[in-house]
């Protein structure tokens, strides 16, 4: 088949061009004079297939392939029972790994849904609304690495007796405090580091929020009011129970994308000072340590941790698709 | 109707993928245009020392490295004689993602023929995971690395008694920087001994308190704490004998020896202690998260004066620093524990074969040749250097890589590769950097952070 691929004498080269326009011709007349006839079947076929064999190939092997992987050890050559498994829950550089992950998974769909929320409802029917919406969800179109590098250097730390270069720690200065390294103690870095995460994430749940708080009928909210419903009253009442599928659907995604962060942990400090999260963990053991079996066992982990809550937002979004 | 325009939508849609198709067809029958060598008696004359490799027209050999643009310009630059005389085509490909790729490109089996690898460690993982794929050293190569390259280059490259790897580039780490005018300036004298060398920081300290006698670094990305692992090193250097070192590389003493907790707090001493660092960013802990690149930069402010870092730090100078024993930045060698022994730690590249093709084979022996080492000397700026026992120092580019050059084929110096390259990566590139970045960042104890890199070393 060389020819066919790197043709080089001009025989070849009109050789190429005479299969090209065979091919032409035959899939012309395949979709022109044949594909009328088929069956319906075959082409639902021709058309799910394609996709069938992709998750099988690109999802199903890969993920069975990992489970398997992290049963076994570095090389990959002989099992090693549940013993990565053991190392992950038990070796302490782990097990911060593993806290740093609720940590941030426990913080991020929480801190940022609520802030969403507030900014929706405070800046709902005002007059800077749209500018206000878009300043809070401009973030959303930072990439993570962009904006872990923005805020790297919001964090950046020089001595007192320096000019500073970051703002944060300006802004101490300002206050006549000394100048903090924020990256670099633990457990306070994780904080910092989630601080990012809720910045870009809060103009996504605001902007949901917002949409759904839009189509809570007026009426409802009127009534409320001739009954004596004060705002707060409102709020709890009516707004938040009447946004509820918006909010859980909010929550889930975010939760989810949060459990994979990598991006913003590699970029910012490296997964050092105690920083790292599993995804980060999992990406050095493979690739810069090459170790498949705790690689493999930490995916595992991250898969086994995101199926309730996948679980979880497909049976809410069933529920309020059945209320419709 | 609408059927029929959809039909010919999807008509159009598979035109445009023949199209495509042909233009791919094209693309892969351009390379290899034969080269036309040796038409002037000049160049010919050139090519004498490469008519051993034959005529490689039409022929292909991928070179696969951490190297990007426009670093990478000397390396293509440097092959040019090669493909000049032989016919041959160089395809060179960077990637800053290397490490983490070369495995990934081996196991789905479409290797490069040669790949430079930085680390001998990786190189012992490569051939232990994949042992078909890495090809051994073919005749010519070899038979250069035994005439032109000291017989330890030979056994970084050696795997299981089997020779795999070249050596390519070389670097000495044993180098501390300072400021010319600075030192002269204190009245102060570059130190011969280790105890000279610690005197002088005291002194320093007490006569400069707005500056610090040392500045350090060891922020790199994802392999943070390599800098701090040289320390260590270049102490264990000086605190034990060669052989023991030796040992302590290959695991046959415990990496928590009481010897590698003393040369560990020798370093402390220095890396520890907020008198003497860290100069122009701040106290101890401002280590770990200054960039190793910027790191020395503040002794042009005379913030501070020395810095421990390898010879390939000169091309991280601002342009315009002029590097020189009378200029604004120079190096002196770290000093052994007295002035006639004289260790040194050093690293280096190797290249490894994927294919045994004769074309790549005779690439591979091109890189060990003299002809190499010289032409990438010429095309590199400041700041490279290989340990060719052929290589003339003429051709360095500053005084710094001349007088590596001169330490590294002294006899008399005892070189030791950086122990953290040679060990499994789980340790070499893992728990040692991250070790050693707690050891800063954390504060956490000499003897602390060697157990736990100890309980991290591979078991089996």
């Amino acid at each position: 088949m060389d020819w066919l691929l790197k043709a080089t004498t001009p025989a070849e080269k009109i050789l190429v061009m005479f299969v090209a326009i065979l091919l032409f011709a035959g899939v012309m007349a395949f979709i022109l004079y044949v594909s009328e006839k088929l069956p319906r079947w075959i082409p639902a076929v021709g058309f799910l297939l394609p996709a069938v064999i992709m998750l099988a190939f690109g999802l199903l092997w890969p993920g069975l392939r990992t489970i398997f992987d992290s049963f076994r050890d570095a090389a990959g050559r002989k099992s090693v029972g549940v013993d990565n498994y053991v190392t992950v829950l038990t070796n302490p550089d782990f097990q911060i790994i593993l806290l740093n992950t609720l940590a941030w998974v426990v913080a991020v769909p929480l801190l940022s849904t609520v802030f969403g929320l507030l900014y929706a409802v405070l800046v709902d029917r005002t007059r800077f609304e749209k500018l206000a919406k878009t300043l809070i969800f401009l973030p959303m179109a930072i990439s993570m690495v962009g904006a872990s590098i923005i805020w790297k250097f919001v964090y950046q730390y020089k001595p007192a007796t320096a000019n500073q270069t970051g703002f944060a720690n300006q802004i101490l200065v300002w206050l006549g405090l000394p100048p903090q390294q924020f990256l670099l103690n633990p457990p306070w870095n994780t904080g910092f580091l989630i601080v990012i995460m809720i910045w870009i994430q809060t103009g996504f749940a605001m902007t949901i929020l917002s949409a759904s708080i839009k189509a809570i009928p007026d009426e409802i909210t009127e009534a409320a009011q001739i009954d004596g419903a004060g705002s707060l009253s409102t709020f709890f009442n009516i707004t938040v129970p009447s946004i509820r599928p918006a909010l859980i659907v909010v929550i889930t995604t975010i939760a989810m994308a949060t459990l994979k962060i990598f991006d913003i942990v590699r970029t910012a400090t490296g997964g050092q000072f105690q920083t790292s999260v599993i995804a980060n963990e999992f990406y050095s053991q493979k690739f810069s340590q090459g170790n498949n079996g705790i690689a493999a066992t930490l995916a595992v982990i991250l898969f086994v941790l995101v199926i309730p809550i996948v679980i979880y937002n497909v049976r809410q979004m069933r529920i309020s698709e059945g209320e419709r | 109707m609408f059927r029929k325009k959809n039909r010919f939508a999807v008509a159009s849609l598979g035109v445009a993928s023949l199209v495509a198709l042909a233009a791919c067809s094209n693309g892969g029958a351009t390379p290899g245009e034969p080269t036309a060598g040796g038409t002037d008696s000049a160049s010919s004359a050139d090519c004498a020392a490469y008519e051993s490799y034959g005529d490689l027209s039409g022929k292909t050999v991928t070179v696969y490295a951490s190297i990007v643009s426009p670093e990478d310009q000397p390396q293509i630059d440097s092959y040019k004689p090669f493909e000049k005389c032989t016919g041959a085509t160089i395809a060179y490909e960077g990637s800053r993602e290397f490490e983490a790729q070369l495995p990934v490109k081996i196991e789905a089996g479409s290797p490069p023929d040669i790949a430079y690898i930085p680390q001998p460690g990786l190189l012992k993982t490569l051939v232990d995971r994949f042992p078909d794929a890495v090809k051994p050293v073919a005749a010519a190569a070899d038979a250069n690395v035994d005439k032109y390259y000291n017989e330890a280059w030979k056994g970084y490259g050696t795997v299981d008694g089997k020779y795999y790897a070249v050596p390519v580039g070389a670097n000495a780490k044993s180098f501390v920087w300072y400021s010319p005018s600075l030192m002269s300036d204190g009245g102060y004298e570059i130190p011969t001994t280790l105890d000279e060398l610690m005197a002088l920081t005291e002194k320093i300290a007490t006569e400069h308190p707005d500056a610090k006698p040392w500045c350090a670094g060891i922020e790199s990305g994802a392999a943070t704490g390599w800098p701090a692992t040289d320390w260590l090193e270049d102490m264990m250097l000086r605190t034990v004998t060669p052989e023991e070192y030796d040992k302590w590389v290959n695991h046959e003493m415990p990496f928590n020896d009481p010897k590698v907790v003393e040369a560990l707090d020798m370093a402390g001493a220095i890396l520890k202690n907020d008198k003497y660092v860290n100069g122009g960013y701040g106290n101890v802990k401002t280590i770990a998260t200054t960039a190793f690149g910027d790191a020395g930069l503040p002794i042009l402010d005379g913030q501070c004066y020395m810095h421990r870092q390898a010879s390939f730090y000169q091309a991280n100078w601002p342009e315009g620093t002029k590097i020189a024993e009378d200029g604004d930045v120079f190096a002196f060698y770290l000093p052994g524990k007295d002035a006639d022994v004289k260790p040194l730690l050093g690293g280096g590249e190797f290249a490894t074969a994927f294919a045994d093709r004769p074309e790549v084979q005779a690439f591979q022996a091109y890189l060990t040749s003299p002809e190499w080492s010289n032409e990438k000397a010429k095309a590199s700026p400041a700041g490279w250097l290989s340990a060719n026992k052929e290589l003339d120092p003429a051709n360095l580019k500053s005084p710094i890589d001349q007088l590596a050059f001169k330490l590294l084929s002294d006899e008399k110096t005892v070189f030791r590769f950086d122990g953290s390259d040679l060990m499994p990566g789980a340790v070499g590139s893992g728990s040692f950097w991250k070790g050693m970045t707690d050891w800063i960042a954390l504060d956490k104890s000499s003897k602390d952070v060697l157990d736990t890199i100890e309980a991290s070393w591979p078991k089996s």
